[in-house]
């Protein structure tokens, strides 16, 4: 066992296990120490030098990030010393930076302006050329480098190197002309790249995708989850007039640590795209219409009356929260209806990795099958089928093949060139309402609401709702949660 | 005069085995095969004898670093990469005596349990590694080296291996890590290398003057290198000594020498008989003395201390009056500055604008304030950084700039350097 030692965090005793560094002492302590090189997930390199506190007989200034706490210790990280030799560092970093903040994506959300801004509000000393690098750079397919902003913290190609395993990233030149740069003949185009532009404490990698797109301090943040696979990676959803801009890795020791895959930030693009159905549309005469809300649903209701309950099947998905699938259920068993199938994406075995990606692609499959086991397929049968989120694929063909007499579809996108459906209700994406889905370890988490519903569409348990009393079966939802709460007894959600 | 190392340079062929056997190389071999490793160390700490690279610690008492229960493989590591500006008197071993070298490796590797030794060469030394591997081939083929040394059941392997010429990669963990193939990046100490070195195995690393010495401690005992020099610093050393002197080269002789007598003696005095202004003593990091002082220094490490320098590698720069100090700062300044590896902050910036203001001062376009800056800057790189690189610009700054101010404010006064170019 180990043993527990008392130290001195800037006057405040603090107890903590031997062998602790003073900069995760001081983070126990809810003290933050400036840093830049050290990331809890990354070998130590101590080379930014901007952790350096103070502790006392010591010969001079001491790196955090490295020194391990002994009984006794009194460390000092506001004093004027260390606060003093933090801003020194910082004037050193600043001398050779473009100071380009009004242009740089970083801005808002740079710790080397934050830092500058807490230490020092002078002005630089430098009054010489600076050193030029290469600006604007494309290293990869996703990360673009501005050698000049960089701070050499070499976070991106430990990140690379022992993390991803990739060695993609190295340093080149010495001195003041070091820079980050890719191996000869590679790129970073590994899975993960876009962590790196996480990682960056600067605004030396950006994102191409993000690059340029929005200020950071319009955006707003709303804790969600990634509906890329089935491992359900805790995100960041940013945000601003109801368009998402980007996906950002949020901690979770349990789920993706602190990092998440390339192709998953991109889904966010789902939730802008184009092919969004952004209110209810009937097929008349072999052709996709506009319609109200009221119209949609008459015709609903006609087209399911005209066939037994029994032929019904309702095909849930694994792509749409338990709220969602748990409401429409509830509104079908009302009608009568006892068969329900799940759907989802095939699985893709390439895209599967060690770190985190699941071949299977849908963010819910747990979650469905905790609804019902049947997957849909050619042993399916029904006249008419009520379609929860998209269909993919074989599924597709295997529901026209049947020629279906009705089918009502509740979806948030709609290809073009897609027209199986009588009825579109269009459903809100996951931005768009909160509920839970259950990723591939069994884990129940939660997403929530980022803004309202874009256009016309609503959640599909809401959706379900409205059905349920258009029929004069009103199930009484007015929210996720009391579907959630009402309808888990039913199942064994843990 | 006793002479420990140089006693063979003036032979012609040394790097030949049968030469320089027959000038008594590797005649400690048998003698060392007899006794206990921890014999060897006993003795070698005995003599006092000090490491050449610059630090001056007790060889013996690093030796016994080595931890005594390590289940790893230990390696001897020679820092062969003599770059410091002013220093070349590794070089001068390499080439007129490498089998004294070699001769200490064995002596060196036995004594810390060492069955691997690396001797690590800076780029520029091409010949010397090419002369190095002759050597170590001729060693190889009569059993001095390889396997089973002598009958003894030592078995002892050394490589040569090239830097690609990196002052940096004297710095010992950076020499480890290029040696492992890594960039030549300083590590954070502790782990030192004698507990965590190359390949994550105990380590010792030691300069090629150091090695060179061992053969006669082992030869003539620990008692006959310790009566040389003085108490605490003894033994004898090598001066590489370059600058306005008539007779420039290297020099062994014992510690505690006076510099006047080396200049006036061994090197032939100052070019035209000029008056010193400067002295730089162990090489281009340390600080700087005056003529003054520089003629009443001795040349051990106790009195460079006391004169607010260090003997360091021993490589000496003198300066006489026709030198301008702005300039020769600025040319320092310019090493450091280029050879900065760029892991640290302080030291990747500091170097870079240290040169930058310099060369300002230099061109006449500084102003008063840039003195001011030059000891901020000084003051905020050294003890700032993994290892001692931003030191080593650091030190000469304030030295020159306290021991020759008016020499900086003329420059700013005047706009430009009173000296001809």
């Amino acid at each position: 066992m180990t043993k527990t030692v008392t130290i001195q965090i800037d006057g405040k005793a603090v107890k903590i296990p031997e062998g602790t560094t003073i900069f995760n002492a001081a983070k126990e302590a809810g003290i933050e120490i400036p840093h830049f090189c050290y990331h809890p997930k990354l070998s130590i390199a101590g080379n930014c030098r901007l952790c350096q506190v103070e502790v006392e007989g010591a010969k001079g200034p001491v790196i955090s990030c490295r020194e391990r706490v002994r009984d006794g210790m009194v460390v000092r990280v506001q004093s004027d010393t260390a606060r003093d030799v933090r801003k020194n560092v910082l004037e050193f970093i600043l001398i050779n930076h473009p100071l380009d903040c009004p242009i740089c994506d970083q801005s808002g959300e740079c710790k080397l302006q934050d830092q500058y801004f807490d230490h020092s509000l002078k002005p630089s000393q430098m009054t010489w050329p600076k050193v030029h690098k290469p600006k604007a750079k494309t290293i990869g397919p996703q990360v673009m480098l501005d050698d000049e902003r960089c701070v050499l913290c070499t976070r991106c190609i430990r990140f690379c190197d022992e993390i991803v395993g990739e060695h993609q990233l190295i340093l080149r030149e010495r001195g003041d002309h070091s820079t980050i740069d890719v191996f000869p003949g590679k790129q970073l185009d590994n899975a993960y790249s876009l962590c790196t532009v996480d990682l960056c404490p600067v605004g030396a990698l950006t994102s191409s995708d993000f690059r340029f797109k929005k200020r950071v301090w319009f955006l707003t943040s709303t804790p969600s989850i990634c509906t890329g696979c089935a491992t359900g990676c805790n995100i960041w959803l940013d945000h601003c007039d109801q368009k998402v801009y980007r996906y950002r890795p949020r901690e979770n020791e349990a789920v993706n640590q602190c990092w998440m895959c390339d192709p998953g930030r991109m889904t966010y693009k789902a939730i802008n795209s184009d092919e969004r159905v952004l209110f209810p549309i009937v097929r008349n005469d072999g052709a996709y219409q506009r319609t109200s809300w009221f119209e949609a649903m008459a015709r609903t209701q006609q087209l399911l009356a005209g066939v037994n309950p029994e032929g019904i099947v309702g095909i849930v998905s694994a792509e749409a929260s338990l709220e969602e699938n748990m409401g429409l259920i509830r509104f079908l068993k009302e009608c009568g209806v006892t068969s329900f199938v799940w759907a989802g994406r095939s699985p893709e075995p390439q895209f599967v990795d060690k770190i985190l990606r699941d071949a299977d692609r849908n963010p819910n499959t747990h979650g469905v099958k905790m609804l019902t086991k049947t997957r849909f397929g050619k042993e399916t049968k029904g006249q008419a089928f009520v379609v929860l989120g998209r269909l993919h694929g074989d599924d597709l063909t295997t529901l026209v093949s049947q020629k279906p007499k009705a089918v009502i579809a509740i979806t948030d996108i709609l290809p073009a060139n897609e027209q199986w459906a009588d009825v579109v209700l269009p459903r809100a994406s996951h931005a768009e309402q909160e509920g839970h889905m259950v990723n591939r370890a069994g884990l129940l988490q939660k997403f929530e609401r980022a803004f309202a519903p874009k256009g016309e569409s609503a959640p599909g348990w809401q959706i379900a709702a409205r059905l349920a009393g258009a029929w004069g079966k009103p199930l009484g939802f007015t929210s996720a949660r009391e579907v959630f709460e009402t309808e888990k007894q039913h199942y064994d959600v843990v | 005069m006793t002479l420990v190392i140089t006693k063979n340079f003036a032979g012609p062929n040394m790097a030949r085995l049968d030469v320089a056997m027959k000038h008594g190389a590797y005649v400690t071999l048998e003698k060392i095969l007899a006794m206990k490793p921890e014999a060897v160390v006993d003795e070698v700490k005995r003599s006092g004898l000090r490491g050449r690279g610059g630090a001056g610690f007790s060889t013996g008492m690093k030796w016994g670093f080595v931890p005594k229960d390590t289940t790893k493989p230990i390696y001897l590591v020679v820092n062969a990469d003599e770059s410091e500006p002013g220093t070349f008197k590794d070089r001068a071993i390499l080439e007129k005596d490498p089998h004294l070298m070699i001769e200490g490796i064995i002596i060196a590797s036995y004594a810390i349990k060492a069955h691997t030794c690396y001797i690590y060469f800076r780029g520029e030394f091409y010949r010397q590694w090419e002369l190095m591997e002759r050597c170590l081939a001729e060693a190889r083929k009569v059993g001095i080296i390889g396997n089973n040394i002598k009958g003894s059941g030592y078995n002892l392997n050394i490589i040569a291996h090239r830097g690609a010429g990196a002052y940096i990669c004297g710095e010992e963990t950076a020499l480890l890590s290029s040696l492992e193939g890594y960039r030549g990046w300083p590590r954070i100490k502790p782990p030192f290398p004698a507990v965590e070195g190359l390949f994550g195995c105990p380590t010792i690393v030691n300069n090629v003057e150091t090695l060179a010495v061992c053969p006669f401690i082992i030869r003539e005992g620990a008692a006959a290198y310790a009566k040389l020099g003085t108490e605490k610093s003894p033994g004898t050393k090598l001066f590489s000594v370059c600058g306005h002197v008539n007779r420039p080269g290297v020099y062994e002789v014992p510690l505690g020498y006076p510099f006047a007598k080396l200049l006036s003696e061994e090197c032939g005095g100052t070019i035209e008989e000029r008056k010193l202004k400067a002295l730089i003593v162990g090489g281009s990091s340390v600080p700087v003395v005056t003529g003054e002082e520089a003629l009443g220094l001795r040349l051990d490490y106790e009195s460079c201390a006391g004169c607010g320098t260090m003997l360091g590698s021993g490589g000496v720069i003198v300066i006489d009056e026709t030198a301008c100090a702005v300039q020769v700062l600025a040319d320092l300044a310019r090493f450091y500055a280029h050879e900065s590896c760029g892991q640290c902050t302080p030291c990747r910036e500091g170097t870079g604008w240290s040169k930058k203001v310099l060369d300002r001062l230099e061109a006449g376009l500084g102003s008063s304030e840039d003195l001011n800056l030059l000891l901020a800057i000084a003051d905020n790189m050294q003890g700032k950084t993994i290892c001692p690189l931003a030191d080593a610009l650091a030190m000469p700054i304030r030295s020159w700039i306290k021991k020759f101010r008016t020499e900086f404010e003329d420059h700013v006064r005047l706009k430009g350097c009173p000296f001809p170019s």
